[in-house]
């Protein structure tokens, strides 16, 4: 397999799109709708019909305004539930938009629970219910209608192109076969998702990628976005997520659905201990087995057989383990228990505030380049609604400015893309690396779990920690810097290991720099462990030649614009 | 967490290869579908779904209380049948029509 270069297919797009998901399908749609004549090119790193964070399913539509509710409400429960570490424009520009997102994914095929009415049947105030198996063939089979629209499955971006006037487009290499892939345009939309797999995971042996966020999410926009200077958001907010033991199957489905409540090993219900939030579900279950009470379970014991079944089902449509479990195992819901735990940390725009600073518009700080879905901070609890309200939002915003960003410099572009197709060629020809990329992963999950506050740590780190994690990290990402590849299979791999190393270069800044602790359910900050009424700002990050540089930011309560000024 | 592939059924025709997130499933020297590296799986039952010839058989890992079930996929029309089989019990068939939203 090894050679001495890659073939090389080089592609114009007014518009790319990095990432295929949920965000990145709807941006695509809503600009080629909207402009009949813009070509539009979407790169995937697996397939787009069963890739990112729905290629399982989703068992419900978590982000909707329920009759008799209101979009501010929503502001307000998303501000109380991230302590207040938020952006209102963006929660609100969202919100206003679950609503049609929903009705026009029933319009493409989903299908929704509905009264005798016509009306959505909803689970609580924010959720609805759906059948959401096929979620993704569906987002799909719209986005393939589009002629103007061109999918390339199975290529994988590593590096975004900077120009002087700013990112006109992307490089990146097919993961099946010896090609890279250098992509020119004039506007280009980072929606690759979150990351997962910095820290070891709760099962870190054979079921190591059966984990809560796609193991094949990997921070890759976070890390080309870090890369060019693009200012990144509360880093340090972590997501815990309280999950099913081993399956790390969803809790909400059983807690929501058949109103199952947390219980310690006593049988005592403790969730009013530590507060309803997300992060204080995720300390509950912790700090109950951290005390000797655990392990904690949601008391099912006692629901009907009908509900069962009925469990069973929304299961197989989401998260096919935890039916597979409790068939396997014999024990039922309704005849034990179902026993919950946390995860490792991840960092998710969409659950908690992690990710690309935008303005309300989702510019990112850096010229013709926009961002939508996970990849965006400043705005949790976006789900699935949220997500592709970002991605309409977005592309919205690249159709009025596309007219005054400049065109490719392609000359500039020749040579920056160049130096990155010479490094992909230099892994393939180089002879065998010492270390192997799985050794390398291995050693960055143990040195997060260790000192940058994973679960073995108990989500706790102090500043000593992180500074011997910051230099393992350092120490990890030269490694991987000669790293090589028998074939493109092992440089994704490759390519992987890089970006969540770079994201761990930027989590562990944040971590240092929020002197409290404002989400103990996420991590605790052994240096200052209570929260700390000061801290009530936006820990902000841009990396200028290599090195993160921290800037606060103060909050924009009652903000319903936000527009970059330095 | 892991998908077992049965060389006899697998025909070759690559859905599975195409519609794995994590790009994990290989095609073999006669075309055949590979998991190269199981523990790599995330679990998601993507390829179960796609494959139509019942070649993919999905278990849960020793680590995670496995006890060698294995669960199967077929679709009937609108309607997903989730076959279970375990080691000394009636084969179990869970049917879930697409029409059909969940209650939870």
């Amino acid at each position: 397999m090894r050679n001495d270069g890659l073939k090389l297919e080089k592609i114009h797009a007014d518009m790319l799109v990095i990432g295929g998901g949920a965000a990145g399908c709807y941006a695509a749609i809503t600009a080629a709708r909207l402009n009949p004549n813009l070509r539009i090119l979407v790169l995937e790193k697996a397939n787009v019909r069963r890739s990112g964070c729905l290629a399982a399913g989703v068992n419900a539509i978590n982000a909707y305004i329920v009759d008799n509710h209101t979009e501010k409400e929503y502001l307000e429960y998303v501000r109380w539930d991230a302590e207040k570490i938020i952006r209102d424009d963006l929660v609100l520009s969202m919100a206003k938009r679950f609503n049609s997102v929903a009705r026009n994914l029933e319009k493409m095929g989903l299908v929704f629970l509905k009264d005798e009415n016509g009306n959505y049947v909803s689970r609580g105030k924010r959720n609805v219910k759906i059948n959401g198996e096929n979620i993704k063939p569906i987002l799909t089979a719209e986005l393939l209608r589009y002629e103007n629209i061109s999918v390339i499955n199975h290529v994988n971006v590593t590096d975004l192109l900077l120009g002087e006037r700013g990112v006109c487009g992307a490089v990146g290499f097919a993961v099946n076969y010896e090609a890279a892939f250098v992509v020119t345009a004039r506007a280009t939309l980072v929606a690759t998702g979150g990351a997962a797999g910095m820290y070891r995971p709760n099962n870190p042996g054979f079921s190591r990628h059966k984990m809560w966020y796609p193991p094949f999410n990997t921070g890759a926009g976070y890390a080309m976005g870090a890369r060019v200077g693009a200012e990144m958001t509360s880093f340090e907010m972590r997501f815990v997520a309280q999950r099913c033991k081993d399956t790390i199957a969803p809790t909400g489905t059983i807690a929501l659905g058949v109103g199952a409540k947390e219980v310690n090993a006593k049988g005592e219900t403790y969730a009013s201990r530590y507060g309803l939030s997300t992060s204080g579900r995720a300390q509950g279950a912790t700090t109950e087995a951290l005390e000797g009470r655990g392990p904690c379970y949601l008391q099912t014991v006692g629901i009907s057989s009908e509900q069962e079944d009925d469990l069973c089902r929304a299961y197989l449509n989401m998260a096919p383990a935890q039916t597979l479990k409790w068939l396997e195992s014999g024990k039922s819901p309704s005849h034990f228990n179902v026993e919950i735990e946390g995860t490792e940390p991840y960092i998710v725009g969409g659950h908690t505030g992690s990710g690309y600073w935008v303005d309300t518009s989702r510019r990112t700080t850096i010229p013709g380049l926009y961002a939508a879905g996970d990849v965006v901070g400043g705005a949790p609890k976006k789900f699935v609604t949220g997500s592709m309200a970002e991605g309409e939002i977005a592309a919205e915003a690249i159709l009025g400015d596309l007219p005054a960003l400049p065109e490719v410099d392609n000359e500039i572009l020749t040579s920056l893309s160049q130096d990155k197709i010479a490094e992909y060629s230099r892994r393939m020809t180089d002879g065998e690396s010492l270390y192997d990329v799985f050794e390398l992963e291995e050693a960055m999950q143990k040195n997060m779990d260790n000192y940058a506050g994973g679960i073995s740590a108990k989500y706790r780190y102090n500043e000593k920690q992180l500074t011997i994690a910051q230099e393992r990290i350092a120490q990890l990402t030269k490694m991987a810097s000669s790293l090589t590849a028998r074939d493109m299979d092992e440089m994704l791999h490759i390519y992987e290991l890089i970006d969540r190393l770079t994201v761990c270069e930027t989590l562990i800044p944040h971590l240092k720099a929020r002197h409290e602790t404002r989400w103990p359910g996420f991590g605790v900050n052994a240096d200052y462990p209570e929260r700390n009424d000061e801290c009530e700002y936006f820990v902000n990050s841009r990396r200028r030649n290599g090195v993160v540089e921290i800037v606060k930011r103060p909050l924009t309560v009652g903000k319903e614009r936000y527009e970059h000024t330095n | 967490m892991s998908i077992r592939i049965d060389r006899n059924l697998c025909v070759g025709c690559g859905a599975c290869v195409e519609a794995c997130p994590g790009n994990l499933i290989k095609r073999d020297y006669k075309g055949k579908a590979v998991l190269k590296r199981p523990e790599e799986c995330w679990g998601c039952a993507s390829c179960l779904k796609e494959c139509r010839f019942k070649a993919v058989s999905y278990f849960l890992g020793a680590d995670i209380g496995g006890q060698g079930a294995l669960m199967q996929f077929e679709r009937d029309g609108d309607v997903s049948h989730w076959l279970v089989s375990i080691a000394g019990r009636e084969p179990i068939d869970i049917a879930v029509d697409r029409h059909c939203a969940n209650k939870y």
